[in-house]
């Protein structure tokens, strides 16, 4: 039950994803702030199945699932101000 | 190299849009609508002035992926013209690199700047440590004559407050051998007769500003054909995505193509065929050789350090002992060399037996075009097993390495890497093929980017994982056998 209470990061590692921008979300755990990694629980998926839902599916790559919400566009400042705001 | 995310993002958009849009039977439409479907009517202008200038650079990108120059784009050709051309073409362009002229900012030229952080101090070491006299006080302030600086920077390095920059122009900045300059309106330009292709400028330009000159579309052609199309993976592919070298190379046979080798198996003939000329050299006395198959470091020594060639090796590239082996094997094939490397293109422009070159941002705008998810496919099998050390080419250390396995302890093999060229390394280079010695060892790996292919212009990767995935999978080959002929 170690991650119990954690921030849940799922990031896509399909590969519409990793294309389009999910290689960059891979250095996530190294570019928050280190006081983080407590609350934070980070891990690869391969394919959260989002990019299939549309013929311009890939427009909205990367996925990352925090918790319960999905975000497309995914940015690693763009997933660094939602964890924000479910920190603090 | 890679840094700039977004510019590279939009070059892949670009590319994943054209592959659809010749997918789907109405290229030259789609083509024409690109501009316009990514940046659609009161759309939302992410980065430029407006969205007229981000469509008209995105149509200059989208010249570039259909293969074109947008130094010969009379600004009035539409995109599905340029489609058009790229449906006829017998081959492609001569030259890989293509300035998006309309990206390029036409950057402040590069000089030495002593800002506001200036203290107007007692001790102004700026103007002692000055050779040429370029600096004097003015209103309490080191000010320097644009005339009499040449750029040494010893005023940046005295500086107590760190008062003074160097304005950088990235792509000068970034080019080894001096050969993007600014033109009469201050935008960027390729002097072809310097260039290497190394694609330093490519990767650096905060602007997107350089790009290649794609072949996608003459591949795609190729993959309609009945002719079998064999791609070859550079041994950098396999610390390129998430899954393994096998699962990747089921992903371009979905893709259309018919037969995937390893170009690691050209490797091992680069390597044997690198230590029997290695040996020999040192025998006849020779002080030192370098490798041969950076791409970028040959076009250096075609070039720029003539001098040089004398002492590089005269072995092929694992590029082409490839190609060669893919069309004894197949023939009548096309085959497309799938690599990290911008150099890699130019040299393939120029060898018999490589049809096409594709890169790993273009195989990845392949895959996500036609939807295909590499984790479902299946483990594809290679026809022959390669080494250890072929597997480790793609990494500084790697080929050096090879050649002193392959010579199976019977030379003395000192290996030295050059990891990265930038004009001070080259101007070492130089001073070794003067004396006929290097200092450093007597085998001279040269890889054009630091790290090695792995960090090319045109990957999909992180450098470091990268790395750790050609390290992983060069881990379960075997060492490779020295030839006995040797």
């Amino acid at each position: 039950m170690e991650n119990e209470g954690k921030i849940r990061v799922r990031i896509c590692l399909g590969t519409t994803c990793f294309v389009m921008g999910a290689s960059k979300l891979q250095e996530l755990e190294h570019l928050m702030p280190p006081e983080w990694k407590d609350k934070v629980d980070i891990s690869a998926d391969t394919c959260l199945g989002m990019c299939q839902n549309s013929n311009s599916g890939f427009m909205k790559a990367p996925f990352v699932k925090i918790n319960d919400e999905m975000i497309g566009g995914a940015t690693v400042e763009k997933v660094i101000d939602k964890l924000k705001e479910l920190i603090v | 190299m890679q840094t700039e995310v977004n510019t590279v993002l939009l070059r892949r958009e670009v590319m994943v849009r054209l592959i659809k849009a010749f997918l789907s039977g109405d290229f030259e439409k789609q083509a024409d609508a690109l501009p316009f479907d990514m940046r659609p009517k009161h759309a939302e202008v992410p980065f430029r002035c407006c969205i007229h200038k981000e469509r008209a650079i995105l149509r200059e990108r989208a010249i570039a992926a259909l293969g074109g120059s947008v130094e010969q784009d009379d600004d009035k050709t539409h995109l599905g013209e340029y489609a058009r051309r790229a449906l006829e073409r017998e081959k492609p362009d001569n030259t890989v690199l293509t300035v998006i002229d309309t990206a390029c900012q036409g950057c402040v030229p590069s000089r030495i700047y002593v800002t506001d952080l200036c203290q107007g101090c007692v001790a102004r070491p700026c103007t002692t440590a000055c050779a040429f006299g370029a600096i004097s006080i003015k209103n309490g302030r080191s000010v320097i004559d644009g005339e009499k600086c040449k750029s040494c920077t010893k005023c940046m390095q005295v500086c107590p407050y760190s008062a003074i920059v160097k304005i950088k122009v990235p792509c000068e900045d970034a080019c080894p051998v001096g050969a993007i300059t600014k033109n009469g309106s201050g935008h960027a330009q390729i002097d072809v007769s310097r260039c290497l292709s190394c694609g330093a400028c490519m990767a650096s330009c905060p602007f997107g500003a350089v790009a290649e000159k794609s072949q996608m579309i003459d591949i795609l052609r190729a993959i309609k054909s009945d002719k079998k199309v064999v791609a070859m993976i550079a041994p950098a592919i396999a610390g390129q995505t998430p899954v393994s070298i096998n699962k990747v190379a089921s992903g371009l046979i979905k893709a259309g193509f018919d037969i995937v080798m390893e170009v690691a198996e050209g490797a091992d003939i680069t390597a044997k065929t690198e230590a029997k000329d290695f040996a020999e050299r040192m025998e006849k006395g020779d002080k030192f050789m370098t490798t041969s198959c950076c791409a970028a470091y040959r076009e250096m020594v075609k070039k720029i350090v003539p001098e040089l060639k004398p002492y590089v090796s005269e072995t092929a590239t694992p590029m082409h002992y490839t190609a060669e082996l893919a069309k004894k094997r197949y023939p009548d094939c096309v085959t497309v060399f799938v690599g990290p490397c911008v150099a890699k293109r130019s040299e393939g422009l120029g060898d018999e037996f490589v049809d096409y070159v594709m890169n790993f941002e273009e195989m990845g705008a392949l895959f996500v075009a036609m939807s295909i998810e590499l984790a479902q496919c299946e483990d594809y099998v290679f026809d022959v097993e390669t080494s250890k050390q072929a597997r480790n080419f793609a990494l500084t250390g790697g080929v050096a390495e090879s050649v002193k396995v392959a010579s199976g302890g019977k030379v003395d093999v000192r290996p030295t890497c050059v990891n990265g060229l930038n004009p001070k390394v080259v101007r070492e280079m130089m001073t070794w093929a003067k004396k006929g010695e290097c200092p450093l060892g007597n085998i001279v790996e040269v890889m054009a980017c630091e790290g090695g292919c792995v960090a090319g212009a045109a990957c999909l990767n992180n450098k470091k994982i990268a790395a750790r995935g050609v390290a992983a999978y060069a881990d379960k080959g075997e060492d490779i056998k020295p030839d006995e002929n040797n």
